[in-house]
């Protein structure tokens, strides 16, 4: 391959990425900013239905799991110093600030993200996004901008719920079972973790991941070719872009609000 | 002088490197019966988004009903579109939906009617296409011919000026086929409806339509009643299509290159992959 040929091919898939981009933009701009419809708020509960609702199972599972494995490593290495009761310290202030909304952000990206990408595609595989067009409605307005809502409005709570059973898992494994004293153990969480400084960082870390993730799966579903092979890489994308763009955003989201 | 509800002026449309229309100008009369013909691939369907503004032309102009189309904007529209009624090939009807709130979905949406009376319309349009009893069913639950007949209903639900049929004919069987024909042709006596059907179904669309319009190759080859169609006063592309021929002016073959060439040619041109 000569120069001018490698050039072109660079140029070619630069415009490429600006107009995927620039398409997601649109599609932001359309379903949310320009014209919010309050008539569509029943669609936006059902959408925290199947978003949030339907995936408490999943992170509540998860955020337990978790938090008796911080648990008991951390046990394990506190020990050696004598220092287990700071055990509810330190579970709470990872779960808070990291594992509780990256871990849920991930989960969400499976099970949620990964749906909406398939149930957009199939509709537009279907023309049902087409004939909503011609009936004279908008799907940005009446499919996309309510996934959007429901996935911002679903995706902190969600992360709250994993943090606050994984701090519960780390006090039944922690407290009731290896023995650490159970007023040490939330006494030093108590003194130890700040709302505004620990709890709401890990909050908006949360919400920009809920936004995101929603994003790319309503885009990634939209923008389908819509054959049984379009749709299939399209939901493989999702899974993929959101779970790296959760942990990349992660990285630069606490260098910015933990003043680095 | 004829209104002219929907004009299509000398539109050019390419897709990728081919070029679908070259100049097509077609102009349709309110309240009659419109048939679109011509061999698959030839961008029927198409041009009936060109129409509902669902693709803008590369060149020329798409009128509906004074309304210049690729000018209008997004919201402009999607008020134009509440006047138009569009059939899809698939149906497309909204699974998560029964098929009484598929048909009631159109009213709900652009009127404020109290549910009492969307009831009630909802059940005058199930009744006319014969599917009042299934009312309660999901399209999961329906065979190809009710889906494309609940599909009508929610098409009529508002009793547009201009529906657009997209292959209202295909894969249906006789009677099925004879059902939807039938309900065409009264939906456009009753109510005055200009009805577009794209087709290439001869027999159906020659016994229903007004005007026929045959494009093959990005333009327009041929147009006029079905009689004059079906005389021998028209291009023997027009002929070769009318009567079905399988090689004429239009081949039959995909460009390609010499066919005993090709044969003794030992390159393997397939990827050699099953999958």
């Amino acid at each position: 391959m000569d120069l001018l040929s490698a050039l072109r091919r660079l140029g070619r898939d630069s415009l490429d990425v600006l107009s995927v981009f620039g398409r997601a933009s649109v599609i932001w701009w359309e379903a949310i900013w320009r014209r919010p419809h309050f008539a569509n708020l029943p669609l936006v509960i059902k959408q925290i239905y199947q978003l949030g609702v339907l995936s408490v199972v999943i992170v509540v599972l998860s955020g337990f799991s978790i938090g008796a494995v911080l648990a008991l490593q951390g046990y394990n290495q506190l020990v050696k110093y004598g220092s287990e009761s700071a055990l509810g310290l330190g579970v709470a202030l990872v779960l808070v600030m990291e594992i509780g909304p990256v871990v849920s952000a991930l989960l969400f990206a499976g099970r949620a993200g990964s749906a909406v990408t398939a149930e957009i595609g199939l509709m537009k595989a279907t023309e049902q996004l087409s004939s909503m067009e011609m009936i004279g409605v908008d799907p940005l307005q009446r499919i996309v901008a309510p996934r959007l809502w429901a996935g911002f409005i679903s995706m902190p709570i969600l992360a709250m719920m994993f943090s606050v059973v994984g701090i519960w898992g780390a006090s039944l494994v922690g407290v009731d079972w290896l023995g650490v004293y159970e007023g040490a153990f939330w006494a030093t969480m108590q003194d130890g973790v700040d709302f505004k400084s620990h709890v709401l960082k890990g909050i908006i870390k949360s919400v920009v991941f809920g936004l995101v993730v929603t994003w790319i799966a309503v885009f990634q579903g939209y923008d389908t070719q819509p054959t049984s092979e379009g749709i299939a890489a399209s939901t493989t994308r999702t899974v993929v872009y959101s779970s790296v763009a959760v942990l990349v955003l992660d990285f630069f989201l606490t260098l910015v609000m933990f003043n680095f | 002088m004829e209104n002219h509800i929907i004009k299509i002026e000398d539109v050019t449309f390419s897709r990728g490197q081919r070029r679908i229309f070259d100049g097509v100008s077609i102009d349709i009369p309110e309240g009659k019966i419109v048939g679109i013909m011509g061999p698959s691939g030839t961008g029927k369907t198409t041009l009936l988004r060109l129409i509902g503004g669902q693709l803008k032309p590369d060149g020329g102009n798409v009128f509906v009903d004074g309304h210049e189309i690729p000018a209008l904007s997004r919201e402009e529209l999607f008020e134009v579109r509440k006047s138009m009624g569009m059939l899809f090939q698939s149906g497309a009807l909204f699974t998560d939906l029964t098929v009484y709130d598929n048909v009631a979905f159109p009213i709900r949406i652009h009127t404020r009617l109290p549910e009492e009376m969307i009831r009630d319309l909802v059940l005058i349009k199930l009744q006319s296409v014969g599917l009042r009893g299934a009312a309660q069913l999901y399209p999961s639950e329906l065979s190809g011919g009710m889906t494309r007949r609940v599909a009508l209903a929610r098409a009529i639900a508002l009793d547009p000026r201009i529906i657009m049929y997209d292959e209202p004919f295909a894969g249906l069987d006789p009677i099925a086929m004879g059902v939807i024909v039938e309900l065409i042709k009264t939906h456009n006596r009753v109510y005055g409806t200009t009805s577009i059907i794209v087709s290439h179904d001869i027999g159906e669309t020659a016994s229903i339509a007004d005007i026929i319009f045959i494009i093959s190759d990005g333009k327009v080859i041929g147009s006029g009643s079905p009689k004059d169609l079906f005389d021998e006063v028209s291009s023997p592309r027009v002929q070769q299509f009318i009567k079905g021929l399988p090689d004429g002016p239009v081949p039959f073959h995909y460009p390609a290159a010499d066919y005993k060439e090709e044969l003794l040619e030992s390159t393997v041109t397939s990827s050699g992959r099953f999958f």
